[in-house]
C-alpha cells in the first residue's frame, strides 16, 4: 500500500514491540534503496525501537511522531548499505 | 591480506552478551547480532501496556546494545517454532516452566542456520560456566554445541579459556589469550570488564529476560494448559497471561480483569474474541471471560468484575455484558461481590 506521496505504508497497530520492528524489517527487505516507508504503530516503544533499528541498519529516519493517542508514525528512507 | 572473519552474536540485551560481542569485535572480527522473539520475552511489553510504567524507558535493550557496539541486529520471530521447546522440552524445565537448556540449544541452532545462510564463520554467546544452575554448567556447554549443530563453531568468549579451543581459536580467527576464563555466579568479573571498557549503562533485569522463569506467569500458563486439556497455544494466549488479574471462579471459565487504564486499552483489542463485561454506572475494569460460560456464569462474572470498580461498595452496579464476534450487548444491574467473596484460591 502507498500513501499520497508514493511512500509505502505499513500498519503495525495493535502489535507490541518487538513485532513492529520485525514487520518493519521484513517490509524494508522488499524495498529498494531510496524508497520511503511509513510505519504506523500503537506501542509507544515503537518510537524508540524502530528508529534504533534503522540506525543500526543504515536506514534514515525522516520523521518520528507520537500523537496524543500514543499512535506512533515513523517515516523511513531505505538505505543502500544492506 | 587475510579475509576478515564474520561472527554472529546472540544478543539478549544484557551485559554478558554485550561483553562477549565486544571481546570479539576488539579482535577485528566483523560481528552482527541476532535476537529471538519467542513471545515470552519480558522486554518492553508490560511497560508498554501498563500506564503506571509509562515513564520508564521503553528501549529495546538488545537494540540498544547493538547501537552501543555499532553492529547490525537481526530480530527474528520464532514464536511458532518455539512452541515445541516450551511444550515438550527434551531436557525438562527449571524451577518453573523455563526450558532453559532446550531454549539455548534452540537459539544456537537457529543461529547456526543463519550463519550457514549468510556465509558467516562462527557464533558467539555470552554464556559463562556456572552462571546459571541449569543451562550454563560445564556439563551442558557441549550439549548446546552438539545438539544445536554448531559444534566447534560456537565460541563463548567470556569463559573460553575454561573450555577446549574452538575452531575460531584453533584457526587463529581470534586470539584465545585475549579471551576470558570467567566462571561461577559472581557478576564481579563482568562488571570489572565493563568498567575497563567504559561501559557504564547496561540492563540488569531482576527476573531475567523471559516470563517462563516467573513463578506467577508459569502458574497461569499451567492453568491454561490444564483447563484446555492441551499444551497448544497461540501468541495471543501467552500475551494475555502477562496482563490483568486472572480469576477462575469455576473450572470452565476464567476472568481477565484489567487493573488500570493501559491494561483496559490493551484488552479492548481482544473484545471481539471473548465475552466481555464493562461497568456502566461507575468507572471500572474491562473484563474478558475465557472459557465456556453460560448466561448465569456471565452474570456471576459481572458481579466479580464489579468488585474491582469504583462501585464496589454500591448496592447495585449497572454493567454491560457483550458476547463475542459483535453479538448483541445486554445491560443489567448486579450486586458487586463483597471483599471476602473473592477467595484467594480463585486467583490464578
Amino acid at each position: 500500500m502507498s500513501d499520497a506521496t508514493g511512500a509505502h505504508e505499513l500498519d503495525a497497530s495493535g502489535l507490541l514491540c518487538p513485532l513492529p520492528v520485525i514487520r518493519t524489517a521484513r517490509r524494508v527487505e522488499t524495498l529498494a534503496a531510496g524508497e520511503t516507508l511509513v510505519v504506523h504503530a500503537s506501542d509507544p516503544g515503537a518510537a524508540h525501537d524502530i528508529p534504533a533499528w534503522c540506525r543500526v541498519h543504515g536506514h534514515q529516519v525522516l520523521a518520528c511522531d507520537t500523537d496524543a493517542e500514543d499512535r506512533v508514525t515513523v517515516r523511513i528512507r531505505v538505505g543502500g548499505s544492506e | 591480506m587475510t579475509e576478515k572473519r564474520k561472527a554472529l552474536a546472540l544478543i539478549s540485551g544484557g551485559l554478558d552478551s554485550m561483553l562477549a560481542a565486544k571481546a570479539v569485535l576488539e579482535q577485528g572480527v566483523r560481528v552482527e547480532g541476532i535476537n529471538f522473539f519467542t513471545g515470552f520475552c519480558v522486554e518492553g511489553h508490560t511497560q508498554a501496556i501498563r500506564k503506571a510504567d509509562r515513564d520508564k524507558p521503553k528501549r529495546n535493550n538488545a537494540l540498544w546494545v547493538a547501537e552501543q557496539l555499532g553492529i547490525p541486529l537481526h530480530i527474528e520471530d520464532v514464536v511458532e517454532e518455539y512452541k515445541r521447546v516450551v511444550t515438550n522440552p527434551q531436557y525438562g524445565y527449571g524451577a518453573n516452566l523455563n526450558p532453559c537448556l532446550d531454549c539455548k540449544v534452540f537459539m544456537v541452532g537457529k543461529a547456526r542456520e543463519w550463519i550457514e545462510q549468510h556465509g558467516f564463520d562462527f557464533i558467539l554467546t555470552g554464556e559463562v560456566i556456572g552462571q546459571r544452575p541449569k543451562s550454563q554448567r560445564k556439563a551442558t556447554m557441549p550439549v548446546v554445541a552438539e545438539d544445536s549443530g554448531a559444534s566447534d563453531r560456537l565460541l563463548r568468549p567470556l569463559c573460553a579459556r575454561n573450555l577446549e579451543p574452538t575452531l575460531p581459536e584453533r584457526e587463529g580467527w581470534v586470539d584465545r589469550e585475549q579471551l576470558f576464563g570467567f566462571h561461577g555466579r559472581s557478576r564481579k568479573p563482568q562488571m570489572e570488564l565493563a568498567r575497563r571498557w567504559g561501559i557504564e549503562d547496561y540492563s540488569q533485569p531482576a527476573g531475567g529476560c523471559c516470563f517462563l522463569t516467573n513463578p506467577q506467569y508459569s502458574a497461569k500458563l499451567q492453568d491454561l494448559w490444564s483447563h484446555r486439556g492441551t499444551r497448544e497455544y497461540e501468541l495471543d494466549d501467552i500475551m494475555l497471561l502477562k496482563i490483568g488479574r486472572h480469576i477462575r471462579p469455576r473450572e470452565h471459565y476464567k476472568l481477565i480483569v484489567s487493573r488500570e487504564e493501559g491494561e483496559t486499552r490493551f484488552l479492548e483489542g481482544y473484545r471481539k474474541a471473548f465475552p466481555h463485561i464493562r461497568t456502566i454506572s461507575h468507572s471500572g475494569p474491562l473484563t474478558l471471560v475465557d472459557g465456556q460460560p453460560d448466561d448465569s456464569d456471565l452474570e456471576f462474572a459481572a458481579r466479580v468484575s464489579a468488585r474491582f470498580g469504583q462501585g464496589r461498595h454500591a448496592e447495585r452496579v449497572e454493567v454491560e455484558i457483550v458476547p463475542p464476534h459483535g453479538g448483541r450487548a445486554r445491560r443489567t444491574e448486579v450486586e458487586p461481590l463483597a471483599e471476602g467473596e473473592v477467595p484467594q484460591e480463585w486467583y490464578v
